[in-house]
């Protein structure tokens, strides 16, 4: 069973420190948040629209930086990171393929923009597209694969520089429940066989819970984090699991949690309900 | 990847050329209806029958003020091209260098061709090149303009991509800029090849020009001094064929280009 791992040994593989995002504009996306996340640990972000999950997950790659507040990884600074595998892979919500360019094309990308050698690179994308069972495809474009296909290539462009963060901003999310929960199970299996570290944006309670060590739930109007439940369940965890009672609970409890949360209770009163409840 | 066509887009390639055509040979068949029935005299509406005699007929003359003119407007369109895509570059590289330059390529888009062309033949001495300049000046601003909206028409989570990979501003250009201008240059390319055609006319017509270096311009300019409608009509004919078939070209060359990926080509029935 993956699960946070050596939590105390070895730095954080992310770690918020009051890390806060006010744009320009003076709109307040994101309240202060102090988060860590274990190096092997699956983590959630789950919240409505408009809470600042994906500015949260934007600040922790990088790709945005905080107004106020510290965002570390691998305990050091995101600029700071010198080795591939310690920078975050990033999936996004669309699979955000280059549309002029082949399969392999799209999954090589980040291996040639850090100039790995031709041969060394083509045998990463074959192990990649292999991986997330797309060997076959490698000769498409993406506009003729469906697109859960487009997502696993997407996902294979993630993984091909084998980095040990990744950060995923809804990817099912457009996607059909079949193709949604098909995928939720690869990307666990991938989670496990690898020992990656995965923090995970969504808005469905079901995926949170089937997925996540834990999960951290967020309010909006101003962004916030307003709780944290672990679900303290075993991997793997079949289809079964999903239509278990202690799946319903744990959803259940996060349900009354993020209603609590939009229905204006003050974040600590949230976490006190859940507190009281199933959490760990 | 290349696969046969299937029925439907063979059904579709079919359509854009027969029905044009058709269309085509009804209207000519009208004209000629409408000059033979009415009796019209050719020095008024020649018939098309007797455009293509002619043509026939001064084809030496006509045939090589032809060259002159596609010489001009090929020129002026590859200097049009090259110019257009270098300022596009810089314009992307800065908001600040386009808030300050695209003003003056505004400007040279409406300022008319007529106007500045006198003033481009007497600063260059050559003709031949003041009219390729005259020429390169009008079909400058589509490719510019839309180049420019192509480069900075970049998906912003491919962007984004590129940021978190710490691509340079090379890679960045080359493997993604560029591919997803692409669309938009070869939109530019359709409109300014046209526009080279009627600058360089306009061009030929100010700077007058006879003699061997004489383009179709010139062309109708003598057969309206000579009442020679029929010549004057093939002269036409042959301009328009040359817009029709520089359109065509570009037209191919976007859909070699865009027709594997892009909606714009790949989608076409």
């Amino acid at each position: 069973m993956n699960g946070p791992a050596g939590a105390t040994a070895a730095p954080p593989a992310v770690e918020l420190r009051d890390a806060a995002m006010t744009y320009a504009d003076g709109t307040q996306a994101l309240q202060p948040v102090g988060l860590r996340v274990a190096p092997g640990e699956f983590l959630t972000l789950l919240g409505p629209s408009g809470c600042g999950k994906s500015t949260l997950l934007k600040m922790i790659a990088g790709l945005l930086r905080p107004s106020a507040g510290e965002v570390r990884l691998w305990g050091g600074t995101v600029d700071a990171l010198e080795d591939a595998d310690r920078r975050p892979a990033f999936v996004f919500q669309a699979p955000t393929l280059m549309p002029w360019a082949s399969v392999r094309a799209n999954v090589r990308l980040p291996l040639d923009l850090a100039g790995v050698p031709a041969a060394e690179a083509e045998a990463r994308v074959h192990d990649a597209l292999a991986l997330v069972g797309l060997a076959d495809s490698a000769r498409a474009l993406p506009r003729t694969l469906s697109g859960g296909m487009q997502m696993r290539v997407s996902i294979a462009r993630s993984l091909v520089t084998r980095p040990q963060l990744l950060l995923m901003d809804e990817p099912f999310g457009a996607l059909d429940e079949i193709t949604r929960n098909k995928l939720d199970a690869e990307l666990l299996a991938l989670w496990q066989g690898r020992g990656l570290t995965v923090v995970f944006v969504t808005h469905s309670i079901q995926e949170a819970v089937f997925l996540s060590n834990r999960v951290v739930m967020m309010a909006a109007r101003p962004g916030r984090v307003v709780d944290e439940v672990r679900i303290d369940e075993p991997y793997p965890r079949a289809p079964e699991f999903a239509v278990s009672e202690r799946f319903s609970q744990h959803a259940r409890l996060l349900q009354q949690s993020l209603l609590q949360a939009s229905g204006g209770a003050d974040a600590g009163a949230v976490r006190g309900a859940a507190a009281r409840g199933e959490r760990a | 990847m290349s696969r046969p066509p299937r029925g439907g887009e063979r059904a579709g390639r079919v359509r854009r050329v027969a029905y044009p055509l058709l269309v085509g040979l009804l209207f000519l068949a009208a004209w000629q209806g409408t000059v033979s029935v009415l009796g019209l005299p050719p020095y008024l509406v020649p018939s098309p029958a007797l455009m293509v005699k002619t043509l026939a007929a001064d084809w030496s003359t006509l045939g090589a003020a032809l060259l002159v003119t596609v010489r001009i407007t090929l020129l002026a369109f590859a200097l049009a091209t090259a110019i257009g895509v270098a300022i596009s570059f810089l314009f992307v590289q800065s908001r600040l260098i386009e808030a300050a330059f695209f003003p003056f390529a505004v400007l040279l888009q409406v300022t008319p061709i007529v106007a500045v062309a006198p003033l481009v033949i007497i600063w260059v001495k050559d003709p031949g090149t003041a009219m390729v300049i005259c020429a390169a000046l009008v079909a400058l601003f589509p490719v510019i303009s839309n180049t420019t909206l192509g480069l900075r028409s970049v998906d912003p989570d491919l962007l984004s991509y590129f940021r978190l990979y710490r691509a340079t501003r090379t890679q960045t250009l080359l493997r993604l800029r560029i591919p997803s201008a692409l669309p938009y240059f070869f939109g530019g390319l359709r409109i300014s090849s046209g526009l080279a055609l009627i600058g360089a006319v306009v061009a030929e017509f100010v700077a007058g020009t006879g003699g061997t270096g004489a383009g179709l311009a010139y062309q109708i300019m003598q057969a309206g001094f000579q009442l020679d409608i029929p010549r004057m009509f093939a002269a036409l004919f042959l301009i328009s064929l040359t817009g029709m078939a520089l359109f065509a070209a570009m037209a191919w060359f976007s859909r070699m280009a865009l027709g594997s990926w892009h909606s714009s080509e790949a989608l076409r029935d």
